[in-house]
């Protein structure tokens, strides 16, 4: 697109043709004020806040709407341009309740923030203010329609941004206000997004309100532990306590995209069932508290004399790559067993080993913000994969994306979809191959599958890609915070860290089965959930975990670990990209799975080299392909950077047929989410598209 | 819900008379011509509309609130609206209103314990030339003077 | 139907000349009267020699902004792909208005007549005709008036034999001043909350539906008919220059004969007052004119020796705006003038920008109090100060229209405000700022 020149506040600058002023004076460094202006979402020009001087043009004009033009002449501080800003905040102010003192938004209020900067400290109100009282919409929705600016921004992120549309205006004038989806209360998928885009106190978290001034806070930047598609959290801290999950500074891969879970569910941690000390089952049977010298005495002591091919090692789909790492490292060398598996929930090592020799196709999350052309089969996003979702969501409304959906029901992408295919799961790629023409005539397509395509129907579907003759890229979805770091580091029977070969050794499903099993060493896994049964009665059965799970209650050992807000580490999101997860607060008693894993080592007398995060990370980026070459920088400064894994030789003994995704919805994820109150508490039917 | 044979044939007339794809400009005609059958802008009657037209009763709600005429409580079988906007000020509007006021012992926008009769204060009608004016439901009344608004509401109640 | 005021001889009857006719309304009347004439004329013309005899006509919008009516219709493009929509703005909510009612009532074919020089002119193919939510009974007449323009051929497809087809369909609101604000009226035709829209682009290019669109007030569709039989400059002759042609303005307050009456623009105001409307009632003084409905500027009796027309109200300070002509004799008590009008420009602001919606609430409220008798000093200056405020910020100008006339008021009566601020027994001195 052309260039033109612009003159903002006498400095010459150069820009797009057409592109709004207000974008084009924030890049070059000089702050037009708004609060209806948002990146990214349709135009309102209401608040009237960015109201600049234009010469030649007979009055103020708004900057969020105009688009520059070939010898404009902007100035935005000039006296007009100042006094109408005054005016408008002092109109703002004449009936907002200036409850600041006791309002959530006090410290980071942006109505506030422009007060100190532009406003009037004193006031020429002296009427009575229009009230009505607050409402709340949902259990963690509650909106003030005095504090409310009318700036339609949780308008736009309900329906632009989430594709929900849950929130409307009605009434006019000075009585106007927003109003929820059905009548009194929202149906909606409880994101918070509404609450989290609020410039000023007047959606406030049913959760967060009135606990703490944001000041009081620690924020600490994390990794989301719920689904595999890894937002960037930010923790708010007080006393050890987690009080709220946002993403307001919009770093890392999610924006400020958060999910009901990302922004409410880290309540599990403060459970009180969560474990606090070991568990030792006694004489009489019974599970005992013990202390951690003890439990773990005993569990290395056994742990040596039951080493060999009978041990059975189950790890974790939220545990960190790191612990992961060391785990199998541990399993291989020092337990000397090779039956080592977890919990399965998508196809990544066949499309990997279909795409053998082949480089890029495997898709980053940014692929679904660019890519020409989406298609998704076999998965209800919104519900499973929300940012997935969101993303190509955005995609549409910014580049007009061509979106492809293949599904047994309906699904959100639906309302965005140039085609929607219904079929059963199962027959999901005849589905697929009736879209050939269309997809045949895009550019580029990125391809998400979910855990109906597996094993054959992996390659199938990318020899379908392949034929399609354009460029195409491949996400296979997996469910959990590190299913795909699981996968990377080898949790998998025949395959060692970075998908290489390694001895054959039980599946999951092998071990539960195996009456001969000797020892079984679950790492934050839940493996008899649902009433399944351990086949080997005998068997010594240590479980590390956050709570007294079914398969803790199996167990003679329980040792309480520490959740992912508890540690640091690292994990690895759906699309491969590695992130940081930064220790937020500590849970009294527990203790991180890599510092059990250490502490066991040492009891065995085992030496697996330093045992902290940091240096074991440095040992997979040395030693696991994909990870050898992460740009260090990026993920140390809280960024997210794609692995690259390579087909090592996949056997053909991983039989596929294991894989099965828990299904879960926005309001569930197994065995952290049933201890999250407010989850339980905002819970939907499940897949419901709020008609 | 069910509507009358007539209503049913003019909400099937509205929806052609938009472009393709377009049906939801039929809203504010079926809004306004159901209200008159329904009584008012009843939360059954919004969620039919929704349904029809494709929309979230939300959409409708938000409508419906902004449009001064569609009213969610019923308003009297006879909505008498009194002008006091200039034109008719000029020429006692306002005193009209207050008039109406006493004798019908009603406010803005009430209804009589019988249903019968509401009133309303409302803003400029369009008969300017012809104040004070007075509407009831659709029927104009102009250049009312305090007796023929007398006479006007003494006919209601029969 | 039978006239709501007697016509006076004084008047130029161009587009009201067959008000009062027996059954005006229907088409075997208008027929009857140069009926269709137009139409007959301009099937035979191509879209610009149309658009050229409306340019030189000098026809400027009707509905109060006075646009130059021949020059928004260029701006439709020609070429096109979307299909192309004519609207009628029939939804005359400005206070002081009430003439639209009248061409709908007594005259509605010329309106569709006009719709049809407007289709021919841009290439539409389907129109509406957006009539208020209050003028109910306008809705049957002018869906009787369309019903008998198809009957008759004038509608519907292959109009006249020609390869011309045009649908017209009624459309009512519901009772909103600000779908009068034609991005508004679009919202509002689309079935949403009648809130304008980001302008550019304008309705001309992207209007109703999102295609572009001709949208007019009622008396500029139904002045084109005479335009296109009488010739652009026969019509301009009529006017001043730079204002064309005849225009309805309503006479209301306090005059002997207030009405509706149609004279040339230019025509002098204190003749149209004095002859037309029969001088100020109760053998009173002026005091003052509401030129153009009620978001005009108000004249003091001193300033109306001005002929009618766009540039010499304008000049004056004000604008011929709709046509909506208030009258007000001595007795007239302008604090609450200001107040009657800020309340209803509170009650209609849309509530979508923040000037308009705080600054009218805030206004009415002191307005109010200062009205109740708890005015203080300070409160006179303020009320000028924040409707300044208004002016020019607000996203439609419906903040203008509420600012513009407390504006005037306040300047040229505050010695009223100041009497009442004197009436209140608690008028403080004034605050000196501590900061």
């Amino acid at each position: 697109m052309a260039l033109v020149n612009v003159t903002i506040n006498g400095i010459p600058v150069q820009a797009e043709n057409g592109s709004l002023l207000i974008e084009v004076a924030r890049q070059n460094g000089i702050e037009i004020p708004a609060f209806c202006y948002y990146e990214g979402m349709s135009l309102q020009a209401a608040c009237r806040m960015c109201l600049v001087e234009v010469e030649k043009a007979p009055k103020l004009m708004a900057g969020c709407t105009l688009p520059v033009a070939e010898g404009m002449v902007v100035r935005t501080e000039s006296e007009p341009v100042v006094k109408a800003r005054k005016t408008t905040l002092e109109f703002l102010l004449s009936n907002h309740p200036l409850d600041c003192p006791v309002c959530d938004k006090g410290g980071e209020c942006e109505l506030q923030d422009m007060t100190f900067k532009y406003g009037v400290g004193e006031s020429r109100f002296t009427e009575v203010k229009q009230h009505v009282p607050e409402k709340q919409w949902s259990p963690v929705v509650f909106y003030d329609a005095p504090r409310c600016i009318l700036c339609y921004r949780c308008v736009r992120v309900c329906n632009e941004g989430m594709g929900v549309g849950a929130l409307g205006i009605s009434y006019r004038g000075v009585n106007a206000e927003i109003i929820p989806s059905h009548g009194d209360h929202l149906e909606c998928d409880e994101c918070g997004s509404c609450i989290d885009i609020c410039p000023v106190g007047s959606l406030t978290s049913g959760i967060y309100r009135y606990k703490t001034r944001p000041w009081e806070m620690e924020h600490v930047g994390t990794v989301c532990t719920h689904c595999s598609n890894g937002c960037k959290t930010t923790l708010g801290v007080r006393n050890n306590e987690i009080v709220r999950g946002n993403n307001r500074d919009k770093s890392g891969i999610n924006g400020e995209f958060l999910c009901v879970k990302g922004r409410y569910a880290f309540d599990f941690t403060q459970h009180p069932e969560r474990l606090q000390t070991p568990l030792v089952r006694n004489e009489a049977g019974e599970l005992e508290p013990a202390s951690w010298s003890r439990a773990l005495k005993l569990v290395a002591e056994k742990f040596k004399a039951l080493a060999g091919p009978e041990f059975g090692v189950i790890g974790s789909t939220r545990t960190t790559n790191e612990e992961n790492y060391l785990l199998q490292k541990f399993a291989r060398t020092a337990l000397g067993t090779h039956s080592i598996d977890h919990h399965r929930t998508g196809d990544v090592v066949t499309l990997i080993d279909a795409l053998s020799g082949k480089t890029g196709q495997l898709a980053a999350l940014e692929d679904l913000y660019t890519s020409k052309a989406v298609l998704v089969v076999a998965s209800d996003l919104a519900q499973q994969h929300p940012l997935l979702a969101g993303k190509i969501r955005a995609n549409f409304r910014h580049h007009k994306a061509a979106v492809y959906a293949v599904t047994p029901g309906p699904v959100r992408e639906d309302k965005i979809a140039r085609r929607s295919i219904r079929i059963a799961e199962a027959d999901s790629l005849a589905g697929v191959e009736q879209l050939r023409e269309a997809l045949a005539k895009e550019t580029e397509l990125v391809i998400v599958f979910g855990d109906a395509i597996q094993g054959d129907k992996v390659r199938q579907l990318v020899a379908f890609g392949e034929s399609l003759g354009i460029p195409v890229k491949y996400i296979a979805l997996v469910d959990y915070a590190n299913s795909r770091g699981a996968l990377d580091m080898g949790l998998l029977p025949g395959l060692a860290p970075g998908y290489h070969a390694a001895a054959p050794g039980r599946s999951l499903q092998q071990m539960l089965d195996d009456s001969s099993l000797a020892a079984l060493w679950v790492v934050g896994a839940n493996p008899l959930k649902g009433g399944r049964k351990l086949a080997a009665s005998g068997a010594f059965v240590v479980v590390q975990d956050l709570f007294l799970t079914e398969t803790a209650q199996r167990a003679d050992v329980v040792l309480p670990a520490a959740s992912a807000y508890e540690k640091n580490g690292t994990v690895t999101n759906v699309c491969g990209q590695v992130q940081r997860l930064k220790k937020g607060v500590e849970t009294v008693g527990a203790k991180t799975d890599l510092a059990i894993i250490g502490l066991l080592a040492r009891g065995m007398g085992v030496n697996l080299g330093k045992v902290d995060a940091d240096a074991v990370f440095h040992e997979i980026a040395a030693s696991v392909p994909g990870y050898n070459q992460l740009p260090m920088p990026v993920i140390l400064t809280g960024g997210a950077a794609q692995t690259h894994p390579v087909n090592g030789g996949v056997p053909a003994s991983l039989v596929p047929g294991l894989i099965a995704s828990a299904r879960d919805t926005l309001f569930t994820t197994g065995s952290l989410t049933r201890y999250s109150k407010i989850l339980n508490e905002v819970l939907e039917k499940p897949g419901a598209l709020y008609r | 819900m069910t509507f009358s044979p007539e209503l049913e044939a003019k909400f099937a007339d509205l929806i052609t008379h938009y472009p393709e794809g377009r049906q939801r400009a039929a809203l504010i005609p079926m809004l306004m011509f159901g209200q008159e059958e329904v009584g008012s802008i009843t939360n059954e009657f919004m969620n039919e509309v929704a349904r029809r037209l494709g929309l979230t009763p939300m959409q409708v709600d938000e409508v419906v609130g902004y449009y001064s005429m569609l009213h969610k409580k019923p308003m009297g079988k006879y909505h008498v609206q009194v002008c006091t906007n200039v034109a008719c000020m000029l020429r006692g509007g306002a005193e009209l209103y207050d008039q109406a006021c006493h004798k019908l012992g009603l406010g803005h926008k009430e209804v009589s314990a019988d249903g019968l009769v509401s009133l309303e204060e409302v803003e400029c009608m369009g008969a300017c030339s012809w104040a004070p004016a007075v509407q009831v439901n659709f029927d104009f009344h102009h250049e009312v003077t305090a007796d023929q608004l007398d006479t006007i509401l003494e006919g209601l109640k029969k | 139907m039978k006239l709501f005021n007697e016509p006076s001889p004084l008047e130029t009857k161009i587009i009201s000349f067959r008000f009062g006719l027996e059954n005006s309304a229907s088409i075997d009347t208008y027929l009857a009267n140069d009926g269709y004439q137009a139409l007959r004329k301009a099937l035979a013309m191509t879209p610009d020699d149309i658009i050229n005899e409306v340019k030189a006509s000098n026809l400027r919008g009707r509905g109060g902004a006075g646009f130059p009516t021949g020059m928004k219709w260029s701006f439709v493009p020609r070429a096109s792909e979307k299909p192309k929509y004519i609207v009628v703005n029939a939804d005359e909510s400005e206070p002081g208005t009430c003439k639209d009612r009248l061409l709908i009532q007594h005259d509605p074919h010329q309106l569709i007549e006009g719709c049809l020089l407007g289709a021919l002119a841009v290439g539409a193919k389907k129109g509406w005709v957006y009539i208020r939510g209050e003028y109910n009974y306008l809705i049957h007449i002018m869906d009787k008036a369309i019903a008998e323009a198809y009957k008759h051929g004038f509608l519907g497809k292959n109009i006249g034999g020609t390869d011309f087809s045009f649908d017209l369909y009624t459309h009512t609101g519901a009772g909103a001043y600000e779908c009068g604000e034609e991005s508004a009226l679009l919202e509002s035709l689309e079935g949403k909350r009648g809130v304008p829209r980001i302008r550019p682009p304008f309705p001309a290019v992207s209007g109703a539906f999102q295609s572009p669109t001709l949208l007019n007030n009622v008396e500029t569709f139904s002045s084109v008919p005479a335009i296109l039989r009488m010739g652009g400059q026969a019509y301009a002759d009529l006017g001043v220059p730079k204002s064309g042609g005849t225009r309805l303005v309503c006479m209301s307050g306090h005059v002997n004969k207030p009405g509706v009456y149609e004279v040339p623009l230019g025509f002098p105001m204190m003749k149209f007052i004095n002859e037309i409307g029969g001088g100020v009632w109760k053998g009173r003084a002026l005091k003052a004119v509401i030129p153009g409905g009620s978001s005009s500027p108000l004249l003091k009796a001193e300033e109306c020796d001005i002929p009618m027309d766009y540039d010499s109200i304008a000049k004056a300070g004000s604008m011929l705006g709709s046509g909506g002509l208030m009258v007000m004799d001595e007795t007239t008590d302008m604090v609450k003038v200001a107040l009657r009008i800020m309340r209803f420009y509170q009650h209609e602001s849309c509530g979508w920008c923040i000037p308009c919606r705080e600054g009218t609430t805030w206004l009415k409220k002191m307005l109010q109090r200062v009205s109740d008798g708890h005015g203080q000093t300070r409160d006179i200056d303020l009320i000028g100060d924040l409707a300044q405020n208004m002016m020019g910020r607000t996203f439609c100008p419906l903040g203008d229209a509420a600012a513009m006339p407390t504006i005037a008021i306040v300047k040229k009566y505050r010695n009223e405000f100041e009497e009442y601020v004197a009436r209140n027994p608690f008028a403080t001195p004034e605050l000196v700022s501590i900061a």
